[in-house]
């Protein structure tokens, strides 16, 4: 077995007018770690699913090993040799190691003989540079050692060509540390090749042979990592304006609107406290509360919306407690914006337009309303659906029919209509194309412009860096610095972020 | 993608109703399947389904005593179907209906024996009361214990039909037997003035069609015209984001729930007042049950119980022929429904998928 070539030849990918991938020729030589280097949106996951086989190429096409090769579907990727590592962790919690191993075979047989299999796994270990532990249960390991497990699984199944979809986000930098000179190794000694996506100029550096940086679904550039300077690549990743700052800021007067006080709740899993001791938003500011997932941020929305109940403190909304009751955040003017809209924010199977009634539907002019009033809901909506430019067959059209960023502004439509005080957001623009998070994040911009308090947590530390006027980290379940956006440097904050190594 | 769209597209007015189409043509295809299956079952028995089907008209709506036979059974089927719906608006599956039925019918007799002396105007009501709250507590405190403790309602309401039932029985066999009920324990006879009457429609129809038709009505009206039951919709599609809509979710729970449970108590008050006269063991003969197939096949709304459970009724009012004529057990009509909700059950999979009813399929939005 050994490490394959994998080649795009002017991979294009259209999606209607809107083309994602725009002809990128790019080649992962055998042997070598490459990066694929680009902004959130860049057409990064919609090259590597070309290449898998979620998508067809519109255009253009893939050789391995200098031969061409037709992937239908990701079965026919795994033939040839070509696996995939996700961000998020695809083993089952339940099972140990070494049986996540042998079902994720897909000629694992009926009956099992696990000594047999045991057998082959501790052998097939001897060959790798590092050991996974296989006797515990996968719910009970640390991220890290999660991602090495589904590295080993790569491996296991025979793949030589792996593409890592941002695998340290999860990770400590120690963690990732680690992971990332196992695969380096891996690769030196040619049993794989790899393809590692990521924004993380320090990655590239210091574990990638060549890199590509796409922007806007173009390839920019590339070549040998060390023949380019860190300069040169957050050029071509960020264009002309390498650090863009939301532009267009307009300073209102300043007020406290949200204030967090000595609150605690417990955590999701139950073993641990999440505390958050100071956090204010003022008028007219947005604070980005940056940290990597899972480090209580949807605790802390949570208990935002109400839905945590807070085991000490207190949350101010413009000085008054608040408990997020309907009446206290019609009153106070309090919007959410949680991830995944269509999970938390949307009935998926009920229409555009009764979705976009949820805040306002059981207000009249003059009070509490009983009867429904239909027509003005219709109205209302189509409106709305005109304003914020919602692409959708028709208002009755049942909310999930839509695209993700058009299930976005629906929301955001909602949201924002109307006079607004004070916005939590919470990862507005995950998983959504280009436009939209442009349009989403100008939609913010502009609402802070009239005045609006805007807490935006967020996994994306570019989307913070580039909205946000105050910054906050969050580790452990709790803020581990707060300041200017301006007074910080990205590297600081990824210690904030990480904690010290 | 995302660029150009200035208008709110508009569709011709017919592709608006295709989905509300949609919601009868599927339930309706499911019976049909369901009993095109069950004629293969007749068939296998070497019995005429052409035979059968016409016997089961003529036993149901051929002439005016199958009407009234049909009418007679079809108020517990609204109400129990009520106890079904109102909750799944909430996206809970309340099978435990007959519960409440068993309790509230036995609550309706021991307050008419309390009140015996008492006209009917006063009585009758009070009767009827008694039979909502009890019913409406049984229910109720399933979905009290869904949103304190989280038990899932379906298994909870099943089992605690289980001890209305047993608690019913014990009742009515010691503390509230009335001595004179030798062969078959109940509670003492309800005087004359406290037992509902016929509609003034020509046919025998005591008044539990009428009243369950309103019922039926006003639940539609709540849940299909009011703020409240748009809420309860909201919260039935996607409970998280009722939360942070600050919807009262847990209100709204234990409403439904309650508001079920009080609609059985009438069935079980209507079985005792206009039916038996008293409260036994003849409470408890599944009209609970065939609720759940009734909700279903309404798809859960409550103008649509009225003729679904008119349907039913006429099934079950037919068995008693088919029993005579066709020599087949009267078990016969149980299979059948069978058949039907496991047809229907199977149909829930087909909603969305079929193009015709989805306008925004017809296109590819991008």
């Amino acid at each position: 077995m050994e490490a394959l070539q994998v080649e795009t030849v002017g991979m294009t990918m259209r999606f209607g007018a809107f083309t994602a991938l725009d002809a990128v020729s790019m080649t992962v030589r055998p042997g070598t770690v490459h990066a694929l280097l680009g902004e959130n949106g860049a057409g990064k996951s919609t090259l590597v699913k070309c290449i898998m086989g979620f998508y067809h190429a519109t255009e253009g096409g893939l050789l391995v090993n200098g031969r061409e090769a037709r992937i239908a579907d990701p079965i026919d990727a795994q033939r040839l040799g070509l696996g995939m590592v996700y961000q998020h962790f695809t083993l089952v919690p339940s099972l140990t190691g070494a049986e996540n191993l042998v079902i994720s075979r897909a000629d694992a047989p009926r009956v099992i003989n696990w000594s047999a299999e045991r057998a082959q796994i501790a052998e097939f270990l001897t060959r790798l540079p590092f050991q996974p532990e296989l006797d515990q249960p996968v719910s009970r390991l640390s991220a890290g050692e999660k991602q090495k497990l589904e590295i080993v699984k790569q491996l296991y199944l025979g793949n030589r060509f792996l593409i890592l979809d941002e695998p340290t986000s999860v990770l400590t930098p120690d963690e990732a540390d680690e992971m990332l000179s196992h695969i380096r190794a891996l690769c030196m000694s040619g049993e794989i090749s790899v393809l590692l996506i990521t924004h993380k100029f320090r990655e590239v550096r210091a574990y990638a042979d060549d890199v590509t940086i796409l922007r806007r679904g173009r390839m920019v550039g590339g070549g040998a990592v060390s023949r380019l300077s860190n300069d040169a690549l957050a050029h071509m990743m960020m264009g002309d304006a390498a650090t863009p700052r939301a532009p267009h800021r307009q300073e209102t007067e300043k007020r406290p609107v949200l204030v967090v006080r000595g609150v605690q709740a417990r955590s999701r899993s139950g073993t641990s406290h999440i505390r958050i001791d100071d956090l204010t938003v003022h008028s007219g500011e947005i604070v980005g509360l940056a940290g990597i997932s899972g480090n209580g941020q949807t605790e802390l929305m949570e208990m935002l919306t109400g839905q945590r109940p807070l085991t000490a403190g207190n949350i101010n909304v413009k000085g008054a407690a608040y408990s997020a009751t309907r009446q206290e955040a019609r009153d106070h003017k309090v919007r959410y914006l949680p991830e995944e809209p269509l999970k938390n924010a949307a009935a998926p199977s009920m229409s555009v337009a009764e979705n976009l009634a949820f805040r306002d539907f059981d207000m009249g002019t003059s009070g509490p309303r009983l009867w429904q009033d239909r027509r003005a809901m219709e109205r209302a909506a189509e409106a709305q659906i005109i304003g914020y430019n919602i692409k959708t067959t028709s208002a009755h059209s049942p909310i999930s029919a839509l695209s993700g960023g058009n299930v976005q502004r629906t929301v955001l439509a909602r949201e924002l209509s109307g006079d607004v005080d004070l916005l939590i957001v919470a990862n507005p623009c995950f998983g959504l194309d280009f436009n939209a998070v442009a349009a989403i994040r100008e939609r913010l911009i502009a609402a802070r412009n009239r005045g609006v308090a805007i807490l935006l947590i967020s996994e994306d530390l570019d989307e913070i860096m580039e909205l946000s006027d105050r910054l906050a980290t969050i580790r452990d379940g709790q803020i581990t610095f707060q300041g200017a956006t301006s007074s910080i440097t990205r590297s600081e904050i990824g210690v904030y972020m990480a904690g010290h190594a | 993608m995302d660029s150009t769209a200035t208008r709110v597209p508009t569709l011709p007015g017919l592709a608006i109703w295709l989905p509300r189409l949609e919601a009868v043509a599927i339930p309706v295809a499911a019976l049909i399947a369901g009993l095109a299956v069950f004629s293969l079952f007749l068939l296998a028995l070497g019995n005429s389904p052409i035979e059968f089907f016409s016997l089961v008209f003529k036993a149901a709506f051929g002439t005016a005593f199958s009407w009234k036979n049909t009418l007679s059974r079809v108020a517990p089927l609204l109400f129990a179907g009520l106890c079904v719906a109102l909750p799944a608006r909430l996206g809970l599956v309340v099978i435990g209906g007959e519960g409440a039925i068993a309790l509230g019918g036995l609550a309706a007799a021991v307050t008419g024996v309390w009140l015996a002396s008492l006209p009917g105007v006063v009585g009758l009501p009070a009767m009827a009361f008694a039979a909502m709250a009890v019913g409406g507590l049984w229910i109720g405190l399933v979905g009290l214990l869904r949103i304190k403790r989280g038990v899932n309602e379906t298994i909870a309401s099943l089992l605690m039909a289980y001890i209305a039932i047993a608690l019913m029985n014990h009742l009515v066999e010691g503390m509230f037997r009335d001595p004179a009920s030798l062969n078959k324990p109940s509670t003492a006879p309800l005087a004359d003035a406290l037992r509902v009457g016929n509609m003034p429609i020509g046919i025998e129809v005591h008044w539990g069609f009428g009243v369950g038709t309103i019922a039926c009505v006003l639940c539609w009206v709540l849940t299909d015209r009011t703020t409240i039951g748009f809420a309860a919709r909201i919260a039935g599609d996607n409970v998280r984001a009722a939360q942070v809509q600050g919807l009262p979710v847990a209100k709204l729970i234990v409403g439904f729930t309650t508001l079920g449970g009080a609609m059985a108590g009438l069935a079980g008050f209507f079985e005792v007042a206009a039916i038996h006269g008293s409260a036994n063991a003849s409470l408890v003969v599944g009209y609970g049950y065939t609720g759940i197939l009734v909700a279903f096949l309404a798809r859960h709304n409550p103008l649509a119980i009225i003729p679904v459970a008119i349907l039913l009724a006429g099934f079950e009012a037919s068995s008693g022929l088919i029993q005579r004529r066709m020599d087949l057990p009267d078990a016969t009509i149980l299979v059948m429904q069978g058949i039907v909700f496991v047809m229907l059950l199977l149909s829930e999979t087909l909603y969305g998928r079929i193009k015709f009813f989805r306008p925004e399929l017809w296109e590819d939005p991008r």
